[in-house]
Parts: C-alpha cells; sequence; structure tokens
C-alpha cells in the first residue's frame, strides 16, 4: 500500500482530540510556520508542492492563494459543504480528523493574512460540525487560535458556520451569499473572490480536503509533497468509490493511479459486485461526464481523465455494472440538480425541469425518437448559459451518457421498456 | 413562544459575526430547536434579535430545507435517494418504510410521530444506503436493518406512552 498523507492518522484511537492529535506531531506544523516562515513563504511553499484543489475545479491551491488582492479584512472560507452525489471524504476528515483540517484552516489564514476564518459545513453533518466545532474549541483554549498565537503577533478568529440543506452552497459565492445571512444564490463572477469576496473583502474559499493536506506539506516541504503523484497532478488525494463495487469506502491514492487498481485491487475496490461486467464509471462526482467500460484504464490523474472524456472532479468515483439502466440512472441524477437548482437564472430553474420530464416520459416508456436530440439541445442550451456551474453540471451525465449508450434511449423509445435491469422485459416476453 | 436565554444566544450570535445578520443561519436553529419548526413567533424573534424584517428573515429560512415550514414529526426520518444509495437499492427500502409507517415520502403520521422525507445525497455513499433519524446516521441499510428500526421505534414510543401514563405531571417534554 502506498504511503498515506491525509488518511495516515485516520483511525488512531482518539485522534479527534487535541492531546492525542499532538502525540501523531499534531500543530507542529503550525509552531514551525509561526517560528521559521513568513506568510509569503507558505504560499511559495505550496505553490512548489503542486497541490491542487481537492473540491472539484482541481485550480492550484498556492496560485489561488497568491492571487489575493492587497486590502484588508481578508477572509477564508473552509468549503466543507460536502454535497456532490458520489463524495464522502470531507464528512470522514471532519468526523474523524478535525484537528488536521483545523490546523489546516489556521497555517492557511497565517499564509493568506487572513484575521477571520469561517469553516462552512453542511446542515446535514451534525456529527461533522460538533466535532469541528470542538476541536476549535480545544484550539483556542491550547492558544492555537485567538490573539497573539504562540506569541508570534499573529492573531485569527475561526467561525464554524452550519449550512441548512442547499446543495447550491458548494458554489463558491453561493456560501458566501449564505454566510452573508442571505440566500444561497450564486454572484456574478468577475469579481472572483480573490478580489471582492465575502464582506466586500478580499477571500480566499478551499475545499476541506484541501486545507487537510496543508499541515503535511508545511512539516514535510513542498518536495517531498510533489514526489508524489505525476509531474502536473501532485500528491495523493482521497477517492470516494461507491455503487456496484464489493468494497466500497474512502481510499488515499497517489495521484495517476489507475482507475482499473482503485475498482479492482483487493486492497481496495476489490471487484465488481457479484463479478459482473463492467458498464461505466463516473470518475468525479454525478457533476462530471460518465465514462464507458473501455476507459478503465485511464490513470486517475486531471490530465488523464480530462483526456478520456471527463473530469476528476470531486474525487467521487461511482461504478455501474452491466445491469444498470442508463436512462433511469440518469434520471435520478439530473432528478438532484432539477431538486438542487436555487432558481435564480432561466436556463437552469426550467431546463433541469424539463429535461427530468423527457427522462421520466423515455425511461416509462412514452417518449418519442425525438425525445433524444430534444434532450441534447436542452443541454445546449443550459450548459454555458447558466448563472453558476450547477446547470453544466446537470447536463454532464446526459450528453455523455447519449454518446455511451445511445441505443439504450433508443430501446426504451421502440419497446417501451429498459433494456437491461430489473425493469427490463424477460428474453422470451422480448421475442415475441 | 421563544425563550428570553434563546433570544439572548441570538444576539450573542451576532456579535460574534463580523456583521449581525451573519448570524440568521444558526438563529433560525437556535428558534427551531424551541418550537420543533420555524414559527411565526420565531421568525419575529429572530429578526428582532438581528435587526431584520420578518420578511427578510422568511426570506433565508424559506430557502433551506433544514428549516422546517410546519411541525415535523418526532422522529424526522430522511432517507438519501441519490445517485450511490440508488445503485444500492434504496427505492425498494423507501417503500418498504412507506409501507411500516404507513405514510408516503414527504408525509408526517397523524400521530405526530414520524415525518418521512427523501433527501439529497447525504456523504455516506460508501456505506450506501443510508438514512438519518433526527440527524443521526444509520449506514449500510437492509430490509432487515429497517424493520428492526421501525420495531425499536415503536418500542420507543410504547415506553414513552407508558411513562407519561404514569406521571402525567413529567409529560410534555417540560
Amino acid at each position: 500500500m502506498p504511503e498515506l498523507i491525509i488518511t495516515k492518522h485516520l483511525d488512531v484511537p482518539g485522534i479527534d482530540r487535541l492531546d492525542v492529535y499532538r502525540q501523531y506531531g499534531g500543530y507542529e506544523a503550525l509552531e514551525k510556520a509561526l517560528r521559521e516562515y513568513q506568510p509569503e513563504e507558505i504560499v511559495e511553499l505550496v505553490k512548489k508542492s503542486g497541490l491542487r484543489g481537492r473540491g472539484g475545479a482541481g485550480f492550484p491551491t498556492g496560485m489561488k492563494w497568491g492571487f489575493l488582492a492587497k486590502n484588508e479584512p481578508r477572509y477564508l472560507c473552509c468549503n466543507c459543504d460536502e454535497s456532490e452525489p458520489g463524495t464522502f471524504k470531507d464528512r470522514m476528515l471532519m468526523e474523524k480528523n478535525p484537528h488536521q483540517l483545523v490546523e489546516g484552516v489556521i497555517l492557511t489564514s497565517y499564509a493568506c493574512r487572513v484575521s477571520t476564518a469561517f469553516i462552512y459545513v453542511r446542515g446535514e453533518l451534525a456529527y461533522a460540525a460538533r466535532q469541528v466545532q470542538r476541536a476549535v474549541d480545544e484550539a483556542y483554549a491550547a492558544g492555537y487560535i485567538g490573539k497573539n498565537i504562540l506569541g508570534s503577533g499573529y492573531s485569527l478568529d475561526v467561525i464554524v458556520h452550519r449550512g441548512a440543506g442547499a446543495y447550491i452552497c458548494g458554489e463558491e459565492s453561493a456560501l458566501m451569499e449564505s454566510l452573508e445571512g442571505r440566500r444561497g444564490y450564486p454572484r456574478l463572477k468577475p469579481p472572483f473572490p480573490a478580489a471582492v469576496g465575502l464582506y466586500g473583502g478580499p477571500t480566499v474559499i478551499n475545499n476541506c480536503e484541501t486545507l487537510s493536506t496543508v499541515p503535511a506539506i508545511v512539516r514535510n516541504g513542498a518536495d517531498w509533497y510533489a514526489s508524489f503523484g505525476t509531474e502536473k497532478s501532485k500528491g495523493t488525494r482521497i477517492f470516494c468509490l461507491s455503487g456496484h463495487v464489493k468494497k466500497p469506502g474512502n481510499y488515499e491514492l497517489p495521484l495517476g493511479t489507475p482507475l482499473r487498481t482503485l475498482i479492482y485491487d483487493e486492497q481496495y475496490g476489490g471487484g465488481i459486485l457479484g463479478d459482473k461486467k463492467l458498464k461505466a464509471v463516473i470518475p468525479g462526482g454525478s457533476s462530471t461526464f460518465i465514462l464507458g467500460a473501455d476507459k478503465v484504464d485511464t490513470p486517475l490523474d486531471f490530465e488523464s481523465v480530462a483526456a478520456a472524456g471527463s473530469m476528476l472532479g470531486s474525487g467521487g468515483v461511482i461504478v455501474m455494472h452491466e445491469d444498470t439502466c442508463i436512462v433511469d440512472a440518469v434520471l435520478r441524477m439530473t432528478e438532484f440538480y432539477r431538486d438542487e437548482s436555487c432558481g435564480k437564472c432561466t436556463p437552469c430553474r426550467e431546463g433541469t425541469y424539463w429535461l427530468v420530464q423527457l427522462l421520466e416520459r423515455i425511461e416509462h416508456g412514452h417518449g418519442k425518437m425525438s425525445d433524444i436530440d430534444l434532450l441534447l439541445d436542452i443541454c445546449d442550451n443550459i450548459s454555458g448559459k447558466s448563472f453558476c456551474p450547477l446547470g453544466d453540471a446537470a447536463t454532464s451525465s446526459i450528453t455523455s451518457s447519449i454518446k455511451l449508450f445511445r441505443e439504450e434511449y433508443e430501446y426504451h423509445v421502440r419497446e417501451g421498456c429498459c433494456m437491461v435491469g430489473p425493469k427490463a422485459r424477460k428474453p422470451a416476453a422480448a421475442a415475441l | 413562544m421563544i425563550s428570553e436565554q434563546a433570544k439572548q444566544r441570538m444576539r450573542e450570535l451576532a456579535a460574534r459575526y463580523p456583521v449581525a445578520r451573519s448570524a440568521v443561519m444558526p438563529a433560525l436553529y437556535i428558534a427551531q430547536a424551541e418550537e420543533g419548526y420555524v414559527s411565526r413567533a420565531a421568525l419575529e424573534a429572530v429578526a428582532e434579535a438581528l435587526n431584520m424584517t420578518v420578511d427578510d428573515v422568511e426570506s433565508v429560512a424559506t430557502f433551506y430545507t433544514m428549516y422546517y415550514q410546519r411541525p415535523p414529526g418526532k422522529k424526522v426520518i430522511k432517507v438519501c435517494n441519490s445517485i450511490s444509495c440508488y445503485l444500492r437499492g434504496c427505492d425498494a427500502l423507501i417503500e418498504q418504510l412507506e409501507r411500516r409507517l404507513g405514510i408516503k415520502r414527504g408525509e408526517t403520521s397523524p400521530d405526530g410521530r414520524y415525518t418521512l422525507l427523501t433527501t439529497e445525497c447525504l456523504a455516506s455513499c460508501g456505506t450506501a444506503p443510508v438514512l438519518q433519524v433526527n440527524d443521526e446516521f444509520v449506514e449500510n441499510l437492509t430490509p432487515e436493518l429497517v424493520d428492526r428500526l421501525v420495531d425499536q421505534w415503536e418500542a420507543e414510543f410504547q415506553t414513552e406512552g407508558q411513562s407519561q401514563g404514569r406521571s402525567p405531571a413529567g409529560a410534555g417534554g417540560c
């Protein structure tokens, strides 16, 4: 098994408590940073490490920090609003090792000269929020957060803020609106948060896993971190494996590990449920394009997955076997975007409803052949034309599944039932 | 009625944030904890504590699904029906719960015991299918486990009913 970074101490009993976390080297990185580094040096260090955002877009973290406008006060928002279907790593990091996240938040705040940091935890994850709050309280008591941290002259306030059920708040500008006490509607960009963000101040927004990785980079150095992964996708990341595999779960692997290893290796997925044939994989949460079984040897790094026609996204790898009706699965994913569309812009608000109606009609055997191209046409009118990426995300599974499995859509229209899966007609009946 | 204590906590929260209205979401949680849902009194209390209009508070409360617009059941059961749970057979379990509880998804039982909801991905796809009972996770669901859960809830309500019957003074959750 390769060396672990983020999940290394995850299963140590009591690692969620300050004393145990410290026994395993916790807060050493913070002490080192405050003692030895100027804030800008940490930004350089993280740039050099090659760390890229683990929330979905994969933007280089250090570069993002470097974009911050010079005016003050500045803010940090840690995005723990994990809601992307197929993704369950941040919840685990918050529940099991919250101090690692808190240390990452403090280090990042110091590097970006932030005086107030927010940790925005998804509302449904009540236990995770309690764990993070307790870690923050312990860190305050130990002098790692507050005024004049460890005698360095640097002061920081950290506020844990709970969401209340809205996928859209994982979008960075909607998250800021929500933090400001409003409905979670996305903002127009530019200006980007680095220039005008929370309360109008320069704001850095990073994902939970991204910030949980920062302490290890500060402790062990940029070169050490960059020695994992591929040339352009450095380090490790947590892959959330779910769906039709024997051993679903979170697996930390160096970027560039083949998809096949994750799915079939005994240490990880252990193969397909019931030893059935692989049909398709969604590599980065339900917002990314579906890949066919022929792409199973794709290395899981940003560039290779993009070349294969999808995105590494949030690391949520959803596996579907041969008995999955693709139309029904896509319908389920599209219902999610319909329900979670915030309603601010028309293409997404109306388009996602329309997509669901068409998919339902096809799935239940009332579709027309022209509906398939109509789906593609609506997708084209949503993608790139909506206010925020939620609209684009709603179309990924539809366009990619029609490209890969068009005959299955056509079969639904022609035969009035599923081609595969539990709702497919028995072979004898189909022959009639 | 929202207690003076709760209103005080809302005012403290308002002071904790750089801008008072940032406390609207935690304040709504505080109010909801007192009344079980976001009542008119809850909206008014939050508005007063944060110096907002009632309509403004309501516009926030109605955006987020975790603020209840009407009283929910004592046990709010949220079953995930997103893609990973779907692939692992959540639909049959939701139907099983509907049968056992005698309500459809989205409904509250007439006796006020249960609210059954379907919900979006709960970040538990590795242990799918999954549900939450009043925010606590139950993972790796099977039909047998669902049956045991319902039995357990029924038993809890029964004991509660008996103890209330014996000491009426202790009833009412005060």
